[in-house]
């Protein structure tokens, strides 16, 4: 402003030159206001300058805390979820058809999901958030490459409980065993093992509430139930009032050193069975089931750096009892009873970056049956075959959203039915990618 | 040794219940320890020689962050494969996001490279900005002004202890900042390549200028392809150095060097990166000293 009235003065004074001789005096006074006007701007620059490169040190040394970059925008998707989605596909080479059911597990389901030639297996949806401050909820959606979709888990679980104690309801993936809780598209294999397959339809999902408690220790100690409706295989559904089926498991784990860690656990499953069928001209069992597991991991990885190279070896047994009554007709009905049992160990390296490779051997022993003279003649023995597998894998992982494998077996869990299966699979994920589970 | 320390404390009569801190890397846990001293039982989660961004939920830390009663962090999701996991397991209220046990160092300084556009095509960006925060020493005074006061919060009773220690801290710190832009005032301008795109913050505290990434994307291996083409590179805009972290391999920053005949740099990184780097002092000296090294080999 006054640089413009000084320029201004200026201007006029040059373009009157009668007025500048006629008052030489009043000219010598304008200029020396000029002169001063010049003296307090340059002074004031100064200033500026000078704290200019103050708050400029200020700020380098003594940053202000960034509490939010921008103000947050008040529409109404701010509280958006997070929303991921997972697509997998694959192509299948087996010689022998997929529907043939394990031997000795005729009254077990059968799911294995081999398909030949190309095929899209299930997407899945997932969403996820805070509730409010006490809770979370979570959605998982899948959709059935046949059409149809179905509600994998929905449930909510607290976040601010304390003591270390964790509860959730609704539909969720039992936390027996090891890999029971782990989505298909962390499964280090295309397949569950065996043993997962024929006593758990692959994954056991579960509507019902699931209480689990940590211990105030160094050493992870968690003790957890469930009371469970017995949504799922072996679990028949129950529409009664109180559990239909309920589940307890123990789980130690600790690190050895930086570059050792693992997890041990035990797992305990029971349910009351009535008219469990697997389809509706199959025999029907009713009866006690328990089911009794153990489960091992244990990861190593030079300096701790999982990022490079890791060792991941994995095993688990399962055990089950069934005790009760197996219909075949009105007439052909009595007692029936069996123990049966698998187990696999499994082994994953990953030798590179990007670059893993694994190793699987599974194996199932179909117990002796012992059934009453009615079903005697109806119930098979398979004495002395215990079906096995051995499955070898080598994926590569160009970023952490993306899969490409190729898997071989040799399959022997049918009796006198050896078959080579040979897939490639691949799973991508996009959008929120929530962290994995140990 | 613990139960000694305990048993050590249990006969001097003097039981109290020292701080139970949780810190997600290294270099946190010895900031922690220098501003809290004897009035906190650190447990640090990750190693220095692993790789900050992949890390298991392994039972151990759902173990410790039980019990902790304060998580220091870098937070601006690096470690977003994990901790939330670790957290939601471990059933204590107290450190979850938002609460006055959850410590973000990451919110209390300057976040450069932040994104202007999320991309997972760009590889793996951080929504929040560049989160190698550790590398600027710089950036340890206001972490550790909101640290001392988070402390005190947590701990009123000790507060005029955490004050001490902050003060002493400050003081000795701007001395050593001081003394390491002396000795790395001949490094500004030099032109360096890094493997990762893990040194923002060190490049604009020495005036680094770094020219390429060795990945061709973050977070995703360098290829033989990118290699070459860096190679080609090289020699119309040559580099002085070409730098990684102490838990990156090495081959890929071997190939170039050897090929571009300059010196490839291991930098601790943070905390115990490297045998000289043993104390958050001497990261920066051992940081400085290295990077001096690879400037006067030729």
């Amino acid at each position: 402003m006054k640089i413009v009235i000084g320029a201004g003065l200026a201007a006029l004074l040059s373009l009157s030159p009668a007025v500048l001789a006629a008052n030489e005096a009043d000219l010598q006074a304008i200029r020396a206001q000029i002169q001063e006007l010049k003296q307090n701007y340059e002074q004031r620059i100064a200033q500026l300058e000078q704290r200019l490169q103050q708050a400029e040190a200020n700020h380098a040394e003594n940053p202000a805390p960034i509490v939010s970059a921008a103000s947050p925008a008040s529409s109404e998707n701010s509280f958006n979820p997070a929303i991921s989605l997972i697509l997998s596909g694959s192509y299948g080479q087996l010689q022998r058809d997929p529907e043939i059911p394990v031997t000795g597990f005729t009254l077990s389901p059968n799911n294995n999901g081999y398909t030949k030639g190309f095929s899209l297996k299930e997407s899945e949806i997932g969403i996820s958030a805070n509730i409010d401050p006490q809770f979370r909820g979570v959605g998982t959606f899948s959709l059935d490459p046949a059409g149809g979709i179905s509600v994998e888990n929905a449930f909510v679980q607290t976040s601010a409980l304390g003591n270390g104690l964790n509860l959730k309801f609704g539909r969720y993936f039992s936390g027996l065993g090891y890999l029971n809780e782990q989505h298909s598209h962390t499964w280090d294999f295309a397949d569950q093992p065996l043993v997962y397959r024929v006593f758990w339809n692959n994954q056991l999902g579960e509507d019902g509430v699931q209480l689990k408690w940590l211990a105030p220790s160094d050493r992870y100690i968690e003790l957890g139930g469930e009371l469970n409706r017995g949504l799922n295989f072996p679990g028949t559904h129950n529409q009664n009032n109180g559990s239909g089926a309920s589940v307890l498991f123990l789980h130690l784990g600790d690190d050895i050193g930086i570059e050792n860690s693992w997890r041990a656990g035990v797992s305990w499953y029971q349910t009351g069975r009535e008219n469990a069928q697997l389809t509706s001209n199959s025999p029907a069992f009713s009866g006690d089931s328990h089911t009794a597991g153990l489960d091992l991991v244990w990861k190593y990885s030079p300096k701790g750096n999982i990022s490079q190279r890791y060792l991941k070896l994995q095993g688990e047994y399962f055990r089950r009892s069934e005790n009760g009554l197996l219909t075949y007709t009105p007439l052909a009905s009595d007692h029936y009873s069996v123990t049966q049992s698998g187990w696999y160990l499994q082994t994953v390296l990953q030798f590179a970056p990007a670059w893993r490779t694994g190793l699987r051997y599974d194996q199932l022993d179909p117990g002796v049956a012992v059934a009453g003279a009615n079903i005697a003649g109806n119930v098979l023995s398979h004495d002395g075959f215990y079906p096995a597998r051995v499955s070898w894998m080598t994926d590569y992982n160009p970023s952490e959203f993306t899969r490409l494998r190729l898997q071989y077996a040799l399959d022997k869990s049918r009796q006198g039915l050896t078959d080579n299966q040979l897939f490639l699979q691949y799973i991508v994920s996009m959008g929120a990618h929530g962290a994995h589970q140990y | 040794m613990k139960n000694f320390l305990l048993l050590l404390l249990l006969l001097s009569g003097n039981v109290h219940a020292a701080l139970n801190v949780f810190a997600c890397e290294p270099e946190w846990a010895a900031l922690t320890q220098l501003l809290a001293g004897n009035q906190a039982s650190i447990y640090t989660a990750t190693g220095p020689l692993q790789d900050p961004h992949q890390v298991q939920a392994r039972p151990s830390l759902i173990a410790r962050a039980r019990t902790a009663q304060l998580l220091v962090c870098t937070g601006a999701e690096l470690e977003i494969g994990w901790l939330p996991v670790v957290l939601r397991e471990s059933g204590n209220s107290a450190i979850q996001p938002g609460g006055s046990g959850n410590f973000s160092a990451a919110s209390y300084v300057n976040m450069l490279e932040v994104p202007t556009r999320l991309d997972r095509a760009d590889g793996d960006v951080h929504a929040a900005g560049n989160p190698h925060i550790q590398t600027d020493p710089r950036n340890f005074l206001p972490i550790a002004d909101a640290l001392s006061k988070r402390l005190s919060q947590l701990d009123p009773s000790h507060s005029a202890y955490y004050q001490q220690l902050l003060a002493t801290f400050n003081q000795q710190w701007r001395a050593a900042i001081v003394k390491w832009e002396k000795q790395a005032a001949i490094l500004q301008g030099i032109p360096i390549i890094a493997q990762h795109k893990g040194f923002p913050y060190l490049n604009h505290w020495l005036g680094l200028k770094q020219i390429a990434e060795l990945e061709p994307k973050p977070g995703m291996e360098p290829s033989a392809a990118h290699l070459a083409k860096i190679q080609s590179e090289l020699q119309l805009h040559p580099a002085k150095m070409v730098l990684r972290a102490a838990y990156q391999d090495g081959r890929p920053s071997e190939w170039i060097a050897e090929r571009a005949h300059i010196p490839a740099v291991a930098l601790p990184f943070t905390v115990g990166g490297t045998a000289q780097s043993g104390d958050l002092y001497a990261l920066f000296d051992d940081t400085v000293a290295r990077l001096l090294a690879a400037l006067n080999a030729k």
